[in-house]
């Protein structure tokens, strides 16, 4: 493990509170949460349905504006009264890569287009993004299914590819939801340590979102979070 | 990448379905408008084919096609003498119902004087009529061939020369006989009946009567000014060859074309739900897909690219096959359907913006979806 907790983290949580609704209706998701996740670290964020684990993730992820609190990733601060939503959408695009639960894979292109497409977006032309798009799904073992659409991928090959997709952009967070749930342990084994490998060889920071027991020890550090607090962690 | 085009490449064959759909749809209005125009053409066909200016009628009536109109045989030589007048003939309209070859022909017999105002414009096949009886020119889409016999009355009248789109107000198929030959078939008795009118001493009437006169003007000379001069006989009503137009147009296939308008109108209507709700469909389809693609970053643009450029190639494919398969198959069609390409180029314009509209709630969906249902499961 390579946890490097004298470097600049790079999700820094201070403070955040999230509510939805007003007056009786109002429902607090998140309550004063704070964390830190450093270059390396493989974080697990565990807790019951409805503690507010998505709402976090969607925070962290610049999707959902935080209601308080400070937000900062690689070293920006967001939401800071200057974001627009083109400039979030942007920010998600270069630094944030996104690992889903059903891999959430565009059914209608081949693995090689599901990761190239993230470059594509952010500009690169359609011979490199396929290039670099190759390199990746052979540095995650499914080179041989570059030219197969999702629906004739294995659950394992999909989550693959779908790494793969996250990892396009050279992003330096990664936020998983329930990365493992819908894989038997043998393949939820094999994508936690292609997590932690990429953690390491890329200096990137992951957070995971599970319900899944079977992982829980290939965490380095554990959140807890409880009617939308932060539980004391344990390492 | 072109995300539109390759959802299409991967759900062809749904694409192609939902595209033959809309291309029938599409086919149907178009045929409609089709069958609208022929309607209109038909009924001012036999107004049209005479080439004359003036159209002199029985008195009080907007005949001969709107109304019942009677007179004279002898009008046409008073016509001819009036000033400015350079040519004119009589004529007589009738519709009939015979058999032929063991089916029944329903015709619309126009009976002429060869070589004055009144007959055919263009013979396609054959020749004029040559002889004083019993030959005729028919319209091809009565089934005829040159030399057929067809019986009418109590004689059988030979086909010697075919045309082409000729048909009355009604859709039936026009023969042209001579003027002789059609006044014995509309008004001369049966034998029984001759014979009970010659008994009550009354005889068996004239048959010199004709439902119209037509007559071509000289050169300078004001068609009004001719029908002017013949309404002053209190016994003739004239008109001029704007004026039967407008009566044909606006009192004879008034009803039908306003119907058929209507279906079209309504058609059109529908075609543009149809296509709103396939539009639709198809992004609802893509929930997922479009969130998960705003959740890793993609513009608006892309979003709205993706359902805009699919709405598009559907409108387009759509209306391209429906209007091959209209052109293809409307000369099987009963009635004459007449496709203008000025008609064709306002349905697409219509189909394009008909897309544009529809895409736009599919784009409103699509960017009112939050990118965080892309998680959570």
């Amino acid at each position: 493990m390579n946890i490097s907790h004298q470097s600049e983290p790079l999700v820094s949580v201070r403070g955040v509170s999230k509510h939805f609704g007003e007056g009786e209706t109002r429902v607090d998701a998140l309550r004063d949460v704070s964390l830190e996740v450093h270059p390396g670290q493989v974080v697990g964020l565990l807790g019951p349905s409805g503690s507010g684990k998505t709402t976090l993730l969607n925070v962290i992820g610049c999707i959902q504006e935080p209601s308080r609190g400070m937000l900062s990733l690689d070293g920006d601060v967001v939401y800071d009264g200057h974001w627009q939503r083109s400039d979030l959408r942007k920010l998600r695009l270069e630094k944030i890569g996104f690992i889903f639960q059903f891999h959430n894979l565009i059914p209608f292109l081949d693995s090689t287009d599901n990761v190239a497409i993230v470059l594509n977006l952010a500009g690169s032309g359609a011979a490199d993004s396929k290039a670099r798009a190759v390199e990746l799904l052979e540095y995650l073992e499914v080179g041989d299914r570059k030219g197969a659409f999702p629906a004739k991928l294995s659950g394992g090959e999909a989550q693959r590819v779908a790494i793969a997709r996250a990892l396009a952009n050279r992003p330096r967070i990664i936020l998983a939801d329930e990365p493992t749930a819908a894989l038997d342990s043998q393949r939820a084994g094999i994508v936690m340590d292609l997590l932690r490998r990429v953690a390491v060889e890329q200096q990137a920071a992951i957070l995971a979102v599970t319900h899944d027991e079977k992982i829980v020890d290939r965490f380095d550090r554990i959140f807890h979070l409880r009617d939308g607090r932060l539980e004391p962690e344990e390492t | 990448m072109n995300l539109a085009y390759r959802d299409i490449r991967h759900n062809f064959g749904h694409f192609l379905l939902t595209c033959f759909g809309l291309s029938l749809l599409l086919g149907v209005v178009l045929s409609m408008i089709g069958i609208y125009r022929g309607l209109v053409a038909d009924a001012l066909t036999l107004a049209r084919t005479p080439g004359v200016d003036v159209w002199v009628v029985e008195s009080g009536t907007r005949g001969p096609f709107a109304e019942a109109s009677r007179m004279p045989g002898d009008i046409r030589e008073a016509i001819a003498r009036l000033e400015g007048v350079s040519a004119a003939g009589s004529i007589t309209y009738q519709s009939i119902e015979t058999r032929f070859r063991g089916g029944k022909l329903r015709l619309y017999i126009v009976g002429y004087q060869p070589g004055r105002p009144g007959g055919p414009d263009r013979i396609a096949e054959g020749r004029s009529i040559g002889r004083s009886h019993y030959e005729m020119i028919a319209d091809r889409s009565s089934g005829l061939s040159l030399a057929d016999r067809v019986q009418l009355g109590r004689n059988t009248f030979t086909v010697v020369g075919l045309m082409d789109n000729q048909v009355s107000s009604g859709g039936d198929p026009v023969i042209y006989i001579t003027l002789r030959d059609s006044q014995e078939l509309q008004f001369e008795l049966a034998p029984p009946a001759a014979r009970r009118e010659i008994a009550r001493g009354t005889g068996p009437g004239h048959t010199n009567t004709i439902n119209a006169v037509v007559a071509r003007v000289a050169p300078n000379v004001s068609a009004e000014s001719v029908a002017e001069a013949a309404r002053r006989w209190k016994h003739l009503s004239a008109m001029t060859q704007a004026g039967q137009e407008a009566i044909l147009t606006r009192s004879v296939v008034d009803k039908a074309r306003k119907q058929i308008g209507l279906f079209t109108g309504l058609l059109l209507v529908v075609s543009a739900v149809i296509i709103a709700l396939i539009i639709y469909t198809m992004t609802m389809n893509k929930l997922r897909e479009i969130a998960t693609l705003k959740l890793i970053g993609a513009p608006d643009h892309t979003i709205v690219g993706l359902i805009l450029q699919q709405a598009l190639a559907m409108g387009t494919i759509g209306f391209g096959f429906g209007a091959l398969l209209i052109s293809t198959i409307k000369d099987h069609f009963p009635r004459r359907v007449i496709l203008h390409p000025e008609d064709g180029l306002a349905l697409a314009v219509a189909v394009v913006v008909v897309c544009l509209l529809a895409s736009g709630l599919g784009v409103r969906l699509a960017l009112k979806i939050d990118p965080a249902t892309a998680l959570g499961g």
